[in-house]
């Protein structure tokens, strides 16, 4: 019996399906909670999802690259994802065209903020070069991110975390900071909180206000796009390695 | 359907194809979110398989992103060491980007206006 049992768990935990399904469930019991708990920011369902699977492997003593043989199913389908991202930036052309110009000169000096402050804050403080380098483009979407961070020499799996962390801080902040700056105009909201905190801040904006939710998917996908340019380009004129 | 997601995949390929042959530093898929933006303005409409497609992927968007979040069991170590430097960075750097942006959207948005 014991023997069928050793014999069981060997299957469970070097098969690709277990780890699969327990990002699944995982997300799903995340995402049902989230919802139960009212949507609120701070159960953000990513976070969630990622702190279960964490105690989940450690409990287990999985490690990280026996769980990615399974999730990396899930993982694959960002590529085609972040392709589609093209039909909802395809659906806000005539928004776009609008206010084309202040949005562009709002998303780059944007951009540039959120690469630089990030740097700057986190040298000023002592932060090791990988770390600055995964730290870089956390205000973009994960995808976006990763693939940055991976091309400029930082750790993917480290800045998916601190880009899910950038979102959640400006889900949370963001609202509150712009009712104190006095910035009423939702296209402008929805830009900053798109700009700064990507598909957390999009998804915080369109609670706002349908417009704000618009102009912070539109910064989002615009902002992806700028950082996967500018961010190599401060990163080797600032951090020549 | 099963085009639609054809499409898609040779976007992407297509992407990471310019991407390594030009030696540029934008992720395959952005190169492909761009292919297909390009041709979605010269199509002038988004047909209606690729919209289901792009729909079933975007909607459990965040899903997407655990795998690679709980790659962050192997740096916990080093999270814990510069907690500072990253935690300081994530907090200020995310409200003065908030602040920045906005003000200066609002501000060109008064401008533009007669």
């Amino acid at each position: 019996m014991s023997g069928d049992l050793a014999g069981l768990w060997v299957y469970l935990a070097t098969s690709p399906l277990a780890s699969l399904t327990a990002t699944l469930v995982a997300y799903q019991a995340a995402s049902w909670l989230w919802a139960r708990a009212g949507m609120t920011p701070l159960l953000n369902p990513v976070l969630l999802s990622v702190v279960m699977l964490v105690a989940f492997l450690t409990a287990t003593g999985t490690d990280y690259r026996t769980y990615f043989a399974g999730a990396q199913f899930v993982h694959f389908l960002l590529g085609p994802a972040v392709v589609a991202l093209a039909i909802p930036l395809y659906r806000q052309v005539q928004t776009l065209r609008q206010s084309a110009g202040a949005v562009v000169a709002a998303l780059l000096a944007g951009s540039v903020t959120a690469a630089l402050s990030a740097l700057g804050i986190a040298w000023a403080l002592g932060a090791t070069r990988r770390t600055l380098l995964s730290l870089a483009p956390k205000s973009v979407t994960t995808p976006i991110a990763m693939g940055i961070s991976e091309a400029i020499g930082g750790m993917p799996s480290l800045t998916a975390v601190l880009v899910i962390l950038t979102g959640i801080t400006g889900a949370v902040a963001g609202p509150w900071l712009l009712d104190r700056l006095r910035v009423k105009d939702p296209r402008a909201q929805g830009l900053a909180l798109g700009v700064a905190s990507h598909g957390i801040g999009t998804a915080r904006a369109l609670h706002l206000d349908e417009v704000a939710g618009a102009f912070a998917g539109l910064a989002m996908g615009l902002n992806g796009l700028a950082t996967a340019v500018l961010v190599p380009l401060l990163v080797h004129w600032l951090l020549p390695g | 359907m099963l085009s639609y997601i054809t499409l898609l995949l040779v976007c992407q390929l297509a992407g990471e194809v310019i991407a390594r042959l030009f030696r540029l530093p934008v992720p395959g898929p952005v190169i492909g979110m761009v292919i297909l933006f390009l041709g979605l303005l010269v199509l002038g409409r988004v047909p209606e398989g690729l919209d289901r497609v792009g729909r079933s992927l975007l909607v459990n968007l965040s899903l997407l992103f655990v795998p690679a979040g709980v790659g962050v069991i192997t740096h916990l170590r080093q999270i814990e060491r510069e907690w500072l430097p990253i935690s300081a960075a994530l907090i200020v750097g995310t409200l003065v980007t908030i602040a920045v942006t906005a003000l200066v959207m609002a501000a060109l948005l008064r401008r533009s206006r007669p």
